[in-house]
């Protein structure tokens, strides 16, 4: 049991803002309103901060793709901070894309309990949950690639819906994840033909009539009618083009009011029409997104430095290796997606980059409203995770921002907005864009606030910055489920997260329709196929909404 | 001048020695020297562990001994000299900036590995990868100058920027893979695929050597650059032929299975002259 006294607390979703109060934990690791008995550890948080621990809601930091990429870049892990075996702690590299005891170190010594795996193929489901495993500390929820799984386009493209949705419900449920995840819809099954999609209303390559736009409003709708608690997670088609604005606007008006979450919505944001002629378009992105309530969006923030890109977009990938002559690694995933893996630098020298910088920061400035747009760098594609703090100080110190824009190329300054934005986050909004805001988007009743049941989770901050004048680098206090997990800047317990899941009702018939087109067309056993339940450690059923 | 002696040889895992170098033991006086951790396996011990220590506060230092299982001798070393009186480990002289690392017996892989300044010279034969990038990593060294009297192993100079490399005796297969700039001297020849993939830079070889078929003759001439490059080299002791009397180079251009701006010479001495 723990109590904490004396800290200004941050409690958005609760109301409360800067507020002096305790919060308490019981010992079942939950906040109560209060604590009684001898065993009670008391921390003493006088001129500190506390806030709900951190929720990613979009990370690559498990799975086959993000394995690939450990393969792929030894050139990073050489240069990347050690983790040294201690009689505590597992050895591990941190960098890019950490090794997995490493990610569950450098999160929770960040702040962060809460992190979302945002592309899973079922066929790597099993590989996904045993790497999370051992990720400490933090939990964990995931998210399955669906908008390229060739049973489910064709099925759609015989307009067999319901079949479609028990297809979907079935294989969430036999790869024990969370969500659903769109990436590129249709364009990577088109890549298997040397294709992509940019086109939303013209028939994928291979089908007759099934066309981006299908996937996307069929996939939010199964997605509301199973009931799941996060919405249809979408990484749209023409990431990273420029004038890319036209088909993401489309994308939101198409879903007609169904829910979905944009995913780093910063890669979808560029004006123009060429990479000459490229600009943000992070005003008509954010004008746009603001008028549709039932979306909520993280932005993929950029940050000038190495960055891995790593996504199921196989044919982005490949362009962006013909862009940059850097190495590329591609995979593909049977009949369900693939991935590419293209290690980039992003350079405050060059216009792209620079643009790319601004609309990330505009977006999160331009959007009003805290609660439907999330702080991420779609680890590690724009930026390690854990430079966080130098996004929440560019948004909280307008002065500081500014400066940083004046070191972007002159030519940069006539293509953003960033230089005319003069909003400053307050805490209470740093604390709904990381951690209340993406929780209630993920449906995770327990995360993201500090109010009676939430889980005891708690990020306690100095309230000045560091010497080198950056915030929330370092915390005080992690606590995770009531343990003190993190303090003086060491870990000092190892906790195993729980992983979400979440199970849809379904027709339990559709086996009998996968069984026979699975045997024909895929590499191993249907028996194989779907992960076991006793394969994940710390699984924690969260109800459909419809349940 | 601090002086190491190996105490006996070292025997199982290889001893990882990155404190063998000028500017970590530079400001130390002897005990500060003798303290400097290293590596054996995953054990962390001490340099008078394995070595005695003479001297203190010098950037010149003198190891004698057979170190071939002592790795990273003069790692990211910036200046003084290290003089090595016996063989060296693998990772000679690794992400070196400047000063000099002399052998007078053989050394290992990966010698002055993505090195970008000084110099590296070995009296005996080297192992493959001299100069090279290491595993994932888009460039090898990018500066300075090593030289090999003996033979030397696969991959030399592989993606390597800039500098020079000089082998005095045979090279084995794949020298100059994947280069993008620079000059390596072949003074006894090599053996396959030389140049493969190299993108631009030069390899001179004083001996025939076989060609990929995606090399292309272009002309057989004195070059004016081996000239100047033949003075740089005699003030190194190495003797590069460019007098047209004596010889011409045969230039071919490659690999233009990739970018093909690159250029392997081949010594070609005239029947009379070399008579």
């Amino acid at each position: 049991m723990v109590r904490i006294t004396g800290g200004r607390v941050y409690d958005p979703a609760n109301g409360v803002e800067g507020v002096v109060k305790d919060i308490c934990i019981d010992s079942a690791g939950r906040v109560v309103a209060d604590v009684n008995g001898g065993d009670v550890r008391t921390i003493d948080a006088t001129g500190m901060l506390v806030f709900p621990g951190g929720v990613d809601v979009h990370t690559h930091v498990a799975g086959g793709a993000l394995n690939f990429a450990r393969g792929l870049v030894p050139e990073n892990q050489r240069v990347a901070r050690k983790f040294v075996h201690t009689p505590e702690l597992r050895a591990g590299i941190g960098g890019l894309t950490p090794t997995t005891f490493a990610t569950g170190y450098l999160y929770a010594g960040m702040g962060w309990t809460t992190v979302n795996e945002a592309a899973v193929p079922i066929l790597s489901a099993k590989h996904t949950h045993e790497e999370m495993h051992d990720i400490p500390i933090v939990d964990k929820s995931t998210l399955l690639l669906m908008a390229n799984n060739e049973l489910l386009l064709d099925l759609l493209e015989v307009g067999e819906f319901e079949r479609a949705k028990s297809l979907v419900g079935w294989m969430l449920w036999a790869s024990k994840t969370f969500g659903i995840k769109a990436v590129n819809p249709g364009g990577v099954a088109a890549w298997k033909w040397g294709k992509n999609a940019n086109q939303l209303h013209q028939p994928i390559e291979g089908y007759s009539k099934v066309t981006a736009a299908q996937i996307v409003m069929d996939l939010a709708r199964i997605v509301d009618e199973l009931g799941l608690p996060h919405p249809m997670h979408i990484h749209q088609n023409n990431l990273g083009v420029p004038g890319n604005v036209g088909s993401t606007i489309e994308t939101m008006n198409m879903l007609q009011g169904r829910r979905a979450h944009l995913a780093h919505l910063q890669f979808h944001a560029y004006g123009g029409q060429d990479w000459s002629t490229m600009r943000s378009g992070a005003k008509e992105v954010a004008d746009a997104f603001m008028a549709h309530k039932n979306l909520t969006c993280d932005v993929g923030a950029i940050l000038f430095g190495d960055a891995v890109t790593i996504t199921a977009d196989g044919p982005w990938q490949h362009f962006l290796h013909e862009l940059t002559g850097r190495k590329w690694g591609n995979l593909d995933v049977e009949n369900e997606t693939g991935c590419g893996i293209v290690p980039y630098v992003y350079s405050d020298h060059k216009l792209v980059n620079a643009i790319q910088w601004a609309v990330g920061l505009e977006l999160l400035l331009l959007i009003d409203d805290p609660w439907r747009v999330y702080l991420t760098t779609d680890h590690p594609n724009g930026g390690g995770f854990w430079r966080y703090p130098e996004i929440m100080r560019l948004l909280m110190d307008v002065e500081f921002r500014k400066s940083e824009v004046k070191k972007l190329p002159a030519e940069a300054l006539n293509r953003i907005s960033l230089p005319e934005i003069d909003r400053q986050y307050s805490i209470s909004e740093m604390v709904i864009v990381t951690s209340a805001g993406p929780a209630r988007a993920l449906g995770l009743k327990q995360k993201g606030h500090l109010g009676a049941g939430a889980d005891g989770d708690v990020t306690i901050y100095s309230a000045k910055p560091d010497s080198d004048g950056v915030m929330f680098t370092h915390p005080r206090y992690v606590l995770k489920g009531g343990k003190v997990v993190v303090e003086e800047g060491q870990i000092r317990a190892l906790t195993e997260g729980r992983v979400f899941l979440v199970h849809p009702e379904f027709d339990p018939a559709i086996e009998d329709f996968i069984r026979p087109i699975f045997q024909k067309l895929y590499t191993l056993s249907f028996e194989n196929y779907p992960t076991e339940m006793t394969r994940l450690k710390h699984p924690e059923l969260v109800p459909c909404l419809l349940q | 001048m601090i002086t190491l002696t190996l105490k006996q040889p070292v025997e199982g895992v290889p001893l990882e020695a990155e404190s063998i170098c000028p500017d970590v033991m530079v400001t130390l006086d002897n005990a500060g020297v003798r303290a400097l951790p290293v590596y054996f396996g995953k054990r962390q011990c001490r340099i008078d562990d394995f070595f005695t220590v003479a001297g203190e506060k010098s950037d010149e230092i003198e190891v004698h001994g057979d170190l071939k299982k002592v790795r990273w001798i003069g790692r990211g070393m910036t200046r003084g000299r290290i003089s090595i009186d016996g063989n060296a480990g693998m990772h000679l002289g690794a992400y070196m900036k400047g000063g000099a690392i002399e052998v007078s017996g053989a050394a290992s892989d990966w010698v002055g590995g993505e090195m970008s300044g000084g110099s590296i010279r070995v009296a005996g034969n080297a192992g493959g990868q001299i100069g090279a990038a290491y595993r994932g990593s888009p460039r090898g060294m990018t500066d300075g100058t090593i030289m090999i009297g003996g033979s030397a192993g696969l991959e030399i100079g592989m993606r390597m920027k800039r500098g020079l490399i000089i082998i005095g005796g045979p090279v084995r297969d794949f020298a100059g893979l994947e280069m993008k700039g620079g000059t390596i001297v072949l003074r006894s020849g090599a053996e396959l695929r030389t140049g493969a993939w190299m993108q631009r830079g030069t390899i001179i070889s004083l001996k025939p050597i076989p060609l990929l078929p995606s090399f292309l003759y272009s002309s057989s001439y004195a070059p004016t650059f081996v000239g100047v490059l033949s003075k740089q080299l005699a003030s190194l002791g190495v003797a590069l032929p460019f007098d047209a009397q004596a010889g011409a180079y045969q230039r071919f251009l490659g690999d233009t299975a990739v970018v093909g701006k690159g250029e392997i010479l081949v010594w070609n001495a005239h029947a009379a002259a070399s008579a």
